[in-house]
């Protein structure tokens, strides 16, 4: 059995006969491409080429292919080129070679990069538009599933509502508490770290207090509910799509907002400010032991000056912000996942654009509410 | 040894499968002829594609041994491409990539060549299952069920690998597709002279273009050979699959 491909190549006059052996198949294919290039001048010279395979051992469709290329090369303008000498083994092959890309597709209009560019502006323009309409859509959808519940309220899923909680708000309890409490404990010790330079450390206990219990707390915890459940809510929203169940569920009389959006959203609204109250907590905490330690502030004191600092107000301002954070994540991360379409890489990306636009909206909304409150005073 | 080893792509010696406490095969032996077309057919969840996945070595065996093309297998070789092509049910085509890419994927890591030739030859592939050559640059996602068990045949045989295994080819397909694609992977496994290893439940498939056909009952084969033969075959359960109501009467039809 020889194992390298070989390509012989008699001319004689006008005509040229190339005879291929060994075999030609797809493990040989650089020598191939070598082969077919190397005789390629001499096939444009040729008027009549013939292609005598019956020394070819192996054949497979890589190599027809490049035999057939050869001869549709030396069969253009008016040339000819024939294949003899054809194992009956290798007809059928070479018979559906013959039959291939012989159409070539339109070729695609290049564009100019700068105008494709604009056209996307564009796109993303009218689509942000598109955006708010959905939110107001699903908001819409979900205040008349919350009027369904008030007129009946057996109507309301239960089960579903209370398993959303252990999962979203139970479930996470850990790392957000985690997760607050070091926050805390940053902002405390860099507050005495520099404070120290004005001898205005005690003033650290102010700015941990009014700073977790107004914005930071409530802030954070959204964020990190919004890349918690937000994403598990739009993938397995998505999935749903994906695997044709919400249809199922719509052709069964069921409203699908009712059965799966309301109970996660007001599960995410229930459990938000439980969250950020918690979170608070905890940052709070972490700042006292700052100030023991690092502060050298007797936890007694660290109390008394909180005590001091802080009113209900405070907490009242953070703690309203937390229900309507919580709706913006939950209508986001539900509509996001209604938005899915076959592929699993939509699944990804609606994910994506669902956890990146709730933390936008969250900060977004986090500023509305710091402007109404400081123009009420609060 | 020499012998066997021309005769038969595929041979399965003892070989036993299980989840948990379950097994699945139970010292199950099947040889796959060199060039033939077989077919295999059995219940559903009855291991059929157990079996299959196994000889790919998707799936850990307890005990037997299994050779393909001579070779025992074992680990997840380089070469697996160019030894067999596998259509997956679903066509498990690579999302992310188009029908070209994914169709030049085995090209691109296992053989060394030139883009316009690979081009050439995804485009050769894709016309030899039946598509177009604008459907080239589709994404899986925006193809109909049936062309993506076209792309994903083209995919397997990317490398004319002498092996090609079929989970459910023509399922899902209507019956003017399926006989298209049975037509098709007769002429293929002429053409390139393949050895077929084709799991399914298509009576009309199995009659068509299966050489031989084995059925898998308990864990094991209980019957191989010419359909003609497995008509005859007395086993009770070979006789239910093939003498059942459904089956008998689109035999009756295509008598």
């Amino acid at each position: 059995m020889n194992s390298e491909p070989l390509l012989l190549a008699t001319p004689s006059g006008d005509a040229l006969k190339l005879r291929p052996e060994g075999p030609w198949t797809a493990a040989n294919v650089s020598a191939l491409e070598t082969l077919s290039r190397s005789v390629g001048a001499e096939v444009d010279r040729s008027r009549v080429v013939t292609l005598d395979l019956s020394g070819v051992s192996a054949l497979d469709t890589l190599g027809a292919w490049v035999l057939e290329k050869l001869s549709r090369r030396a069969a253009s303008s008016g040339r000819s080129a024939e294949f003899v000498g054809v194992a009956d083994h290798f007809s059928g092959l070479m018979d559906e070679v013959r039959q291939v890309n012989r159409h070539t597709p339109a070729p695609v209009a290049e564009q100019n990069p700068i105008l494709l560019r604009l056209g996307d502006l564009g796109k993303s323009t009218v689509g942000s538009r598109e955006d708010i309409t959905i939110f107001l859509q699903m908001l819409g959808a979900l205040s008349m599933a919350v009027i369904g519940v008030l007129r009946r309220p057996r109507s309301l899923r239960l089960t579903s509502l209370i398993y959303q909680l252990y999962r979203i708000g139970w479930q996470a309890i850990p790392i957000v508490a985690l997760i607050t409490f070091l926050i805390g404990a940053i902002i405390a010790q860099q507050g005495f770290f520099h404070f120290r330079r004005f001898g205005a450390e005690s003033y650290t206990v102010d700015m941990v207090g009014i700073l977790v219990l107004r914005e930071l707390g409530v802030l954070i915890v959204a964020i990190m509910v919004a890349g918690r459940s937000g994403s598990a809510y739009t993938a397995e929203l998505g999935s749903m799509k994906m695997r044709e169940e919400i249809d199922a569920l719509s052709t069964m009389g069921l409203d699908p907002v009712d059965v799966l959006i309301l109970p996660r959203v007001a599960a995410l609204v229930i459990a938000l400010p439980i969250l950020a109250f918690i979170g608070s907590i905890a940052a709070l905490y972490g700042g006292g032991l700052v100030a023991q330690f690092y502060g050298d502030m007797a936890p007694a004191i660290y109390i008394a000056r909180l005590h001091e600092a802080i009113s209900v107000t405070h907490f009242e301002v953070g703690i309203l912000k937390a229900p309507f954070m919580a709706l913006v994540i939950g209508i986001v991360a539900c509509s996001e996942g209604l938005r899915v379409k076959g592929s699993a890489e939509s699944l990804g990306r609606q994910t994506t654009t669902s956890v990146v636009k709730s933390i936008f909206l969250v900060i977004v909304l986090d500023g509305l509410f710091a402007v109404f409150f400081a123009s009420i005073g609060m | 040894m020499d012998q066997s080893q021309d005769e038969f792509a595929i041979r399965v010696r003892d070989l036993v499968v299980g989840f948990g406490r379950q097994t699945v095969l139970d010292h199950l032996s099947l040889d796959v002829r060199r060039g033939e077309i077989l077919g295999l057919v059995g219940a559903s969840g009855g291991g059929k594609s157990v079996l299959m996945r196994t000889i790919i070595g998707l799936i850990p065996r307890r005990a037997g041994t299994i050779e393909v093309m001579g070779q025992p297998i074992g680990g997840r070789k380089k070469g697996a491409a160019t030894t067999w092509g596998i259509l997956f049910q679903q066509g498990a085509l690579f999302s992310s990539l188009t029908v070209r890419q994914n169709v030049q994927f085995p090209l691109r890591e296992n053989l060394k060549l030139s883009q316009e030739l690979m081009d050439e030859i995804a485009i050769a592939k894709l016309e030899m299952v039946g598509l177009q050559a604008q459907d080239a640059d589709k994404y899986p996602a925006e193809l109909s069920g049936g062309m993506t068990k076209r792309v994903a045949l083209a995919r397997a045989l990317a490398l004319d690998p002498p092996i090609l295994f079929l989970d459910e080819p023509t399922s899902g397909l209507d019956p003017i597709a399926a006989g298209d694609f049975d037509a098709l992977i007769g002429t293929l496994q002429k053409t390139l002279g393949l050895t077929v290893f084709m799991v399914t439940h298509d009576l009309a498939s199995l009659t068509t273009v299966c050489d031989r056909v084995a059925a898998l009952a308990d864990g094991k084969i209980v019957a191989i050979g010419p359909m003609r033969e497995l008509l005859q075959s007395e086993h009770p359960w070979v006789r239910a699959y093939f003498h059942g109501k459904r089956s008998q009467m689109l035999q009756h039809e295509m008598r």
